[in-house]
C-alpha cells in the first residue's frame, strides 16, 4: 500500500544517507542512463520532490533472475531506495504479505492509484488451454496482466520471459508462452530482455521513468535506446582481433589462452544489442566474453531457437541438428554437379538428333529443313 | 536451295554487357568474401592485433562490392525499360501464352532433352528470363538484407531504410542466416548459368557465349517461326 506522499530524497535521508550520498546516487544514475550532465539537476529535483510511484511487480512463468539481478544491482542505494522504498506494493517473490493479504495489497493499489502505477511484468503469459499454466490466487496470468495493464501508467517488460518468450517459448512452446507485447497491444511495452537483465540497466530504465515521467527512448523493438543502441560486438574489448581476423578456433588452442575473438566458437556478439560490454555484470567485474564464453545473444528474440550456440550459423530448420545453411549447400551444389554432368553427357550422345542444324555448315542437306 | 543463311544480330547492347560483367565481378567478389565472412579461417601468429586488418579488409571489399551490386542493379532495372528489346523487362517476366508455350517448351527440349523443334528465341529463351527474373528478386532480397544487417554500423540513410528488415525477420541472427543461405543461390545459378550458356553454344552454335563480349549473335533465317 501507497502510505502518504514521501519522496525517494525524504526515505533516503530517513534511512541515514546524506545528501552527498543522494548527490553522487543521482550522477551515477544519470552517468548510466546517457543523460547529458545538465539532467542530473532534474534527477536530483525530480527525486527530490516527486512522490514515490506505486509500483506493481507481476511473476509470471519465469525464473526469478531478473529479480535477483535487480537487487544487485551494484550501487547500494540502488536496491535500497528503488526496491525497498519506491512503494513496491505488489512482489510474489519479496512481499512480506501472502494470500488473501497480498491480493488484497494489489487489489487496492491497483483501485486507489487507476492510471498513476508503474506495472512491472516478469515472466511470460501461457496462453494455451485459457493459460491454466500459470495461475496465481485462482486467476490466470493472462487474466491479471489484461486487467493490471488496464491502469498501468507503464508497462515495463522484465528480461527476455516478458520481452520475447525465453526458453518457455522455444520450440515446441507447449504451454503458449507469450511476451508481453503480444498480450497488451494498445500499450507501449518497454522491453528490457536478458536472461537475466543487467541489473544496472533495469534499475535505469525505472529511474528515467521516475524522473522524467515519459517513456525513454526506444528502439524498434521496444528496447530502451539507453542500453540497447549498441551491439556487444562494436563495445567488446576483443573487436580488434575480429578485425585482424585473429579467432579461437577451439576452447583450448593457442588462440583462446591470447584472448582472440570469439566469433568461430559461435559468439552471437555481432548479432546481439546491449549494455554487457559497456557497463558489465557484478560491479563491472566482467561479463561473458571477458570470462573467455562467446555470447549467446540472450537479450535477443527467439535467442534459445538460434542455436547450436558454440556455432557460427545456427542450424537449419528441418535438416537436422548439426546441419547449418553450408551443409544443405554443399549437397544442393553437388545434386546440381551430377546434373550437369547427366545432362552434358546425354547431349553428346544425343546431339545430332536434338539439333540437326547444328552439324557443321559443309554437312547441312535437305533433311534439315525436314525436320521442322 | 538448302544452304542456309546465316544472319547476326546485334542483341546485348553496351549496358547491358557492363552490367553483365560488372554483376559478375561484384557477385564473385562478394561471395568469397561472403564465404569467408561466414566461416574465416583462424590463423596462429605472434603478432599484435594492432598490426593486422585483414579480416577488416574482407568485409569492406564485401560492403564496397555490395554497393557496386546493387547500384548495376538498379541502373539494369532502368535498362530494362530504356534499353533494346532484348533487354526489355518482357523478357523476363511471363505475360503472354507465347512465352508460357515457350518455358514448356524448353523444359521439354532443352532440359528434358525431347525431340521437338529447335528453339529460336533471338534475346533469351522465356524459361531463362524467368530464371532470371526470380534471381533479380533473390538480388533484392540479398541487397535488402545486406542493408538492413548493415544499417547498423552506418549512419548512412539509404541503410537506414532497411533497418526495420532486422524486427520483421525477427533479429539479426535471423536475417544473417537467410542472407547466408541465399548465398548459396548464386553458387547454384552460376553453375547452371555457365553449363547452358556452353551448352547452347555447343549445340546451336549461334555464338551464345561470344554475345556477351561483342553483343552479336548468329540467326539460321530459315529456322526462323
Amino acid at each position: 500500500m501507497d502510505n502518504g506522499p514521501v519522496t525517494v530524497y525524504e526515505h533516503a535521508m530517513m534511512k541515514g544517507y546524506s545528501r552527498r550520498d543522494f548527490i553522487r546516487m543521482c550522477t551515477w544514475l544519470g552517468a548510466l542512463m546517457g543523460v547529458e550532465a545538465s539532467g542530473v539537476g532534474r534527477i536530483v529535483k525530480a527525486m527530490e520532490v516527486k512522490r514515490r510511484i506505486p509500483v506493481v511487480w507481476f511473476h509470471f512463468q519465469e525464473c526469478t533472475c531478473c529479480s535477483e539481478s535487480f537487487i544487485r544491482s551494484s550501487h547500494p542505494m540502488v536496491a535500497d531506495i528503488l526496491l525497498d522504498k519506491i512503494s513496491l506494493d505488489y512482489t510474489e517473490t519479496l512481499q512480506a504479505a501472502a494470500g488473501y493479504q497480498a491480493e488484497e495489497a494489489l487489489h487496492q493499489t491497483m483501485k486507489n492509484n487507476y492510471g498513476e502505477y508503474l506495472m512491472l511484468v516478469e515472466g511470460s503469459v501461457p496462453t494455451a488451454h485459457n493459460g491454466v499454466y500459470c495461475c496465481i490466487g485462482g486467476r490466470s496470468a493472462l487474466d491479471i496482466v489484461k486487467e493490471a495493464a488496464a491502469g498501468a501508467k507503464a508497462i515495463v517488460a522484465w528480461g527476455s520471459c516478458a520481452s520475447n518468450g525465453c526458453i518457455q517459448s522455444s520450440r515446441p512452446n507447449p504451454t503458449s508462452a507469450t511476451p508481453i507485447h503480444k498480450i497488451i497491444k494498445d500499450k507501449t511495452i518497454i522491453k528490457v530482455p536478458g536472461c537475466p537483465p543487467i541489473g544496472e540497466v533495469m534499475a535505469g530504465t525505472i529511474v528515467y521513468l521516475l524522473t522524467f515521467d515519459r517513456l525513454p527512448e526506444l528502439d524498434s523493438t521496444g528496447r530502451p535506446k539507453a542500453f540497447y543502441s549498441r551491439r556487444v560486438h562494436d563495445t567488446c574489448y576483443r573487436r580488434p582481433n575480429y578485425d585482424a581476423g585473429l579467432f579461437v578456433e577451439s576452447f583450448d588452442d593457442e588462440n583462446a589462452r591470447k584472448g582472440y575473438c570469439l566469433y568461430k566458437m559461435g559468439c552471437r556478439g555481432p548479432v546481439t544489442y546491449n549494455a554487457c560490454a559497456v557497463t558489465k555484470w557484478n560491479d563491472g567485474v566482467s561479463y561473458p566474453i571477458q570470462s573467455g564464453h562467446p555470447c549467446i545473444g540472450c537479450s535477443e528474440a527467439g535467442f534459445w531457437d538460434n542455436g547450436p550456440f558454440y556455432q557460427h550459423l545456427a542450424s537449419f530448420p528441418g535438416f537436422g541438428i548439426e546441419s547449418t545453411a553450408d551443409t544443405v549447400g554443399e549437397v544442393a551444389a553437388a545434386v546440381t554437379a551430377a546434373g550437369i554432368v547427366a545432362h552434358s553427357v546425354v547431349t553428346n550422345i544425343r546431339k545430332n538428333k536434338l539439333h540437326p542444324n547444328a552439324r557443321p555448315e559443309t554437312e547441312k542437306t535437305n533433311e534439315s529443313e525436314g525436320t521442322k | 536451295m538448302s544452304q542456309t543463311l546465316v544472319r547476326r544480330i546485334y542483341v546485348w547492347d553496351i549496358p547491358v554487357r557492363v552490367y553483365h560483367w560488372l554483376n559478375f565481378l561484384a557477385i564473385t567478389a562478394l561471395a568469397v568474401t561472403g564465404f569467408l565472412i561466414g566461416d574465416p579461417p583462424a590463423f596462429q601468429t605472434t603478432g599484435e592485433a594492432y598490426t593486422h586488418y585483414w579480416f577488416g579488409t574482407v568485409r569492406f571489399v564485401h560492403f564496397a562490392a555490395a554497393f557496386i551490386f546493387i547500384f548495376n542493379f538498379i541502373f539494369r532495372i532502368y535498362w530494362g525499360f530504356g534499353g533494346n528489346k532484348y533487354a526489355s523487362w518482357r523478357g523476363f517476366i511471363p505475360h503472354s501464352k507465347a512465352q508460357l508455350r515457350e518455358i514448356l517448351d524448353v523444359l521439354k527440349l532443352d532440359v528434358l532433352q525431347r525431340k521437338g523443334s529447335p528453339l529460336i528465341s533471338i534475346g533469351h529463351n522465356a524459361l531463362a528470363g524467368l530464371t532470371y527474373f526470380i534471381s533479380f528478386l533473390v538480388f533484392l532480397f540479398q541487397a535488402a538484407t545486406g542493408l538492413a544487417l548493415y544499417s547498423k554500423m552506418s549512419g548512412w540513410f539509404f541503410a537506414k531504410w532497411f533497418a526495420w528488415i532486422v524486427p520483421f525477420m525477427g533479429g539479426d541472427e535471423a536475417v544473417r542466416q537467410w542472407h547466408h543461405v541465399m548465398l548459396w543461390f548464386f553458387v547454384l545459378f552460376a553453375m547452371v548459368h555457365v553449363y547452358l550458356v556452353f551448352y547452347h553454344d555447343y549445340v546451336e552454335g549461334r555464338g551464345v557465349i561470344s554475345s556477351m563480349a561483342g553483343g552479336w549473335k548468329f540467326i539460321e533465317d530459315e529456322g526462323r517461326k
